[in-house]
């Protein structure tokens, strides 16, 4: 299972890279494999402040539907263009082109509170 | 035919929030943290308590995501996934391991007087060689199950139900065998196999001297396959993509699957799951129980009036009810959607009128594999339930337009 050492992650499987103020969320390898067969990705969310733990949007595998909760309070800026048509790039590549939206963060020291690698790796095991 | 059972829904483990659909129950959303310890207690507990079929080891031995399914640990999907299953079949051909299903025999002089009571279709006009589809009324305007029926001899029938049912089936039988038919409950001594798709006749025929191309729609034969005697060849299937259905002894299970994938490999036979398996049947137009027909759904309702047969000398159960229903009509009826927009029907959504009233709800729904149109089943106020018409899915907080179609 990837669990890149550099993001940071929640016990609803999504992770989070931030890069300053802005930072990009998704769900995760172990989310993917889940779920699999991601077939439809809806963000309607664009423009709104949420806090953490708000739903920002829901994802979809053939057979099952799930909510996406950001992981801290921000703003949602952009949702990934690429998924309307190709909702399997969140199979193929979890990390990077299945990123799910970009946020403008309202505090950034609440990534702290968040899950390391190691956390989630935890996590994880105690699920299987 | 069945895919849900209760026992299924409730002891899904939910590893990952999840809101709606086949696997998980909506409720779920907010019992699933609380609760997420105890599931995962019972779920170990249960492990060890599913029932396996013949072919369980050779599912998880090929990496298939295993769920437990109506008490067995079956195959939800194998690594390839859902789409490709679903292609699989719809272009070449697949198998399924469907062991999990019940048969009944129903035996002697009585049997036909006790089919023509419990179900309701005309049994008397099954001839020997030929399957007929139709259901158990359950004396109050609902379906126990439905099921198929198999005139293997002149006095000798077979039951097919849904593994979901097997017992209330079973009990159902019984209770209402006043004429004292031979009832034998053959559920864990039949392995079953349903090979489907436009290649598995021409693969099929490379394993048995049987003529499968004389062998219509909804008829069988009893032969010799892969060297094995006794083996039904039945030209039914819940996928609408052709192919046999067939039955054997479990213990010959691996003699038939080796066969079949040897055979299979100029084909390019997979092996299908039980995730594909509803893809495939809704696209099909099939209803399944538990989904789409249930205790409180009658067969009028459900557009089952094809197999309600109201014939002279036909005493079945619900027939009084049943027969007023088609008279006076109904209220609703189960109708057959497409999106025309973007989205995905899932099960309990509510489905609405164009003034934004509710007239309905989903009973099954899905995005289908290849043409990735989202398409459904649900009760509809008969006002709307017209070919051709508009309603309207509501997913979320959108209001989708769907088609209904035939």
């Amino acid at each position: 299972m990837n669990i890149p050492e550099n993001l940071k992650y929640t016990k609803e499987h999504e992770w989070i890279r931030s890069e300053g103020e802005i930072a990009y969320v998704g769900i995760t390898d172990y989310a993917q494999s889940e779920l699999g067969e991601i077939v439809f990705v809806e963000v309607e969310t664009v423009g709104e402040k949420l806090a953490s733990g708000d739903v920002f949007g829901t994802i979809e595998a053939v057979k099952t539907v799930s909510d996406l909760f950001l992981p801290v309070d921000g703003e949602v800026l952009e949702v990934n263009a690429d998924l309307e048509d190709k909702p399997e790039l969140v199979n193929e590549d979890p990390y990077g082109k299945g990123w799910l939206v970009k946020i403008a963060l309202s505090d950034a020291a609440q990534l702290n509170n968040l899950l390391s690698a190691a956390d989630y790796k935890a996590l994880i095991a105690a699920n299987v | 035919m069945s895919f849900l059972s209760d026992g299924f829904l409730y002891l899904s483990l939910p590893r990952f929030p999840r809101r709606a659909g086949w696997l998980y129950e909506e409720k779920e959303l907010h019992l699933r943290t609380k609760i997420l310890k105890t599931r995962k207690a019972i779920l170990k507990k249960h492990d060890s308590m599913m029932k396996e079929t013949a072919f369980t080891v050779k599912h998880i031995a090929l990496g298939a995501k295993m769920h437990e399914f109506a008490g067995y640990n079956m195959p939800i999907e194998y690594p390839t996934g859902i789409t490709e299953e679903h292609l699989c079949v719809r272009n070449g051909v697949g198998v399924f391991d469907v062991s999990h299903m019940g048969e009944f025999w129903v035996k002697g002089p009585k049997a036909l007087d006790f089919l023509q009571r419990i179900t309701s279709n005309n049994v008397a006009a099954l001839a020997v060689g030929k399957v007929q589809y139709t259901c158990f009324p359950n004396g109050r305007g609902g379906i126990v199950d439905d099921l198929l029926v198999y005139r293997y001899e002149e006095e000798k029938y077979l039951l097919v139900v849904n593994a979901a049912n097997i017992e209330k089936d079973w009990a159902w039988c019984q209770a209402h065998n006043s004429f004292a038919a031979e009832l034998e409950n053959a559920s864990d001594h039949m392995a079953q196999l349903a090979v489907q798709g436009p290649r598995a006749t021409e693969l099929l025929q490379s394993l048995t001297d049987l003529p499968l191309s004389e062998i219509p729609y909804y008829s069988f034969r009893t032969g010799r396959f892969a060297g094995v005697d006794e083996v039904i060849l039945s030209n039914t299937g819940y996928t609408a993509a052709g192919g046999f259905e067939l039955y054997f002894y479990p213990e010959y299970a691996d003699r038939i699957w080796t066969a079949l994938f040897e055979a299979g490999e100029a084909y390019g036979l997979k092996p299908i799951g039980l995730g594909a398996r509803d893809t495939l049947r809704l696209e099909a137009g099939f209803c399944l129980y538990g989904n789409d027909i249930d205790d409180t759904t009658s067969p009028i309702e459900a557009g089952l009036g094809w197999i309600t047969k109201f014939v002279e000398g036909k005493d079945f159960i619900d027939r009084p009810f049943l027969e007023k229903q088609k008279a006076e009509g109904v209220a609703r009826r189960l109708m057959r959607f497409e999106l025309v927009e973007r989205g995905i029907p899932r099960q309990g959504y509510e489905i609405c009128n164009a003034e934004g009233g509710c007239i309905g709800r989903v009973t099954s729904g899905t995005l289908v594999p290849g043409t990735k149109k989202g398409i459904g089943m649900g009760y509809v106020a008969t006002e709307y339930a017209q070919t051709g018409g508009s309603i309207y899915i509501s997913i979320r907080n959108k209001k989708l337009e769907a088609r209904i179609v035939k």
